[in-house]
């Protein structure tokens, strides 16, 4: 296959390309008509872009294919939905460019967005987000569900779909540049606990996948790997991915957190706040 | 603690929610896999270089498994396991079902030297191949790929495919999945079911 091959789809799904277009269209012509003031900088856009980008290459290159057919490569693929890609777009404060499009829209949209507005309050509840983020990685990786999920094409791409609209909502909740001080945005301590917490279930479930002895997801025997390679080296360096790695990007969203609540700290007055002080979209990332 | 009471519930309805979609009703010895994958559909080349399709087939319960003829165990072990699980039928049922045994190494099997391969297990196997790109499209649509190892000295490799059978009704429907790790008799008792149907 050609250098130029493996950029293509191996599942041509014109909806989610339709998707990315959008997200960075969207994202494209407000940076150009925004004021200079709110706009973000390079390291910002290119934080978005990039994060976008990884997202759309694991779904829609040949790297998808591999997906499919590799236990561990499908490991990698949800780390990056899941948690790389969205952590990534959360990092690089999209908030201006949310902020721009939502005065763009009529009070008429406005009110028919209400629900989802209504339905987004809910699950950036901390309990439930938290709960979300842990659970569909247990939902999925279940042995029963993750075997329909890679024989149903429809199933497959939902599985995808949701891991990275709930890593978006997860990271977005942990990243929320409003400082808590002055929004209601989550606190600090309660973003870092989370962070931690969600850390726990998932380095069990690695290390379970890890130290099974027996095949724990069959469904890549049964279906054909995409190279012969051994179903316990496979799975092994699935269960890697799903220990390692993930635990690694909490003790990284820790420290970000940290040192947020520190510069915090720094800059809170010893008398009395400023109203003055309150601008929104710190340049975080 | 209300809030630790919630998490447990939720992982609990997930659980639940688990439990019950991995044996659904039916109690099939394969996998049920209605409602999961396409109705079968293929346009392959058979002995004698004849286009095959799964209109040839249609009415009798198909039988879909991949594999190659130089595959050392897993190949023959399976298309043996089937005839067997086919000749525990009654007689009359027999016929009704056809096994399609799909080569995924056209480079080395000939339509004649997979004619011969698949005569060898029964009378009622259809042995069938195609060029890569119409092997690559019928994987695909049933979510299943193959690969090749690097040949070694003597030019001989390994070809990694699905391990599984595909089952398909009369009308071409996708019902099961059958794994390796079937009995003849858990395959037999299946089909026995998916013939009277």
């Amino acid at each position: 296959m050609s250098g130029f091959g493996y950029l293509l789809p191996y599942d041509y799904s014109p909806l989610t390309i339709l998707s990315y277009v959008l997200v960075l269209a969207l994202y494209g012509i407000a940076l150009l008509r925004m004021s200079e003031a709110m706009r973000p900088g390079p390291l910002r856009i290119t934080t978005f872009v990039l994060g976008v980008l990884v997202c759309y290459g694991v779904m829609q290159t040949r790297f998808d294919y591999y997906s499919q057919y590799m236990f561990f490569v499908h490991r990698g693929q949800h780390l990056i939905l899941h948690h790389l890609g969205p952590f990534l777009i959360a990092l690089s404060n999209p908030l201006p460019v949310l902020r721009f499009w939502h005065q763009q829209l009529g009070p008429r949209v406005r009110h028919w967005l209400q629900p989802l507005g209504l339905l987004y309050r809910i699950l950036q509840q901390p309990v439930i987000a938290a709960v979300l983020f842990v659970g569909l990685i247990y939902f999925w990786l279940w042995p029963a569900i993750h075997f329909d999920a890679m024989l149903s094409r429809d199933l497959y791409w939902l599985m995808n779909w949701s891991m990275l609209l709930d890593g978006l909502l997860f990271w977005w909740l942990i990243f929320d540049p409003r400082s808590p001080a002055h929004t209601n945005a989550l606190g600090y301590g309660k973003r870092i606990l989370i962070l931690a917490l969600v850390a726990l279930p998932q380095m069990f479930l690695g290390a379970w996948i890890v130290f099974s002895r027996e095949m724990v997801y069959d469904v890549y025997e049964v279906c054909g790997r995409a190279w012969p390679m051994a179903p316990e080296t496979d799975q092994l360096l699935g269960g890697l991915l799903t220990w390692i790695p993930p635990a690694m990007m909490s003790i990284l969203g820790i420290l970000i957190i940290l040192r947020r609540a520190m510069h915090a700290d720094d800059n809170r007055p010893r008398d009395k706040v400023p109203e003055s002080d309150h601008t929104l979209a710190g340049d975080h990332a | 603690m209300t809030t630790l009471r919630h998490m447990w519930l939720a992982l609990g309805i997930t659980v639940t929610l688990a439990g019950c979609s991995g044996n659904s009703g039916e109690n099939w010895h394969g996998k049920d896999i209605s409602g999961l994958m396409p109705e079968l559909q293929f346009e392959l080349t058979g002995a004698d270089n004849q286009t095959v399709t799964a209109e040839d087939s249609e009415g009798s319960v198909r039988l879909l498994y991949f594999g190659f003829t130089s595959c050392p165990d897993v190949c023959p072990t399976t298309l043996a396991k089937l005839q067997t699980a086919i000749r525990q039928l009654p007689e009359s049922h027999r016929d009704d079902i056809t096994t399609l045994f799909v080569s995924v190494d056209p480079e080395r099997d000939t339509p004649e030297r997979l004619a011969s391969y698949v005569e060898f297990f029964g009378e009622r196997i259809v042995g069938l191949t195609g060029d890569e790109p119409a092997l690559r499209k019928l994987s695909k649509r049933y979510r299943t790929t193959f690969g090749y190892d690097e040949p070694d000295d003597e030019g001989n490799y390994n070809v990694s495919h699905s391990s599984a059978v595909y089952v398909f009704d009369r009308t071409g429907e996708a019902r099961l999945l059958l794994r390796s790790d079937l009995t003849p008799q858990q395959i037999s008792d299946d089909l026995e079911r998916l013939v009277s149907d």
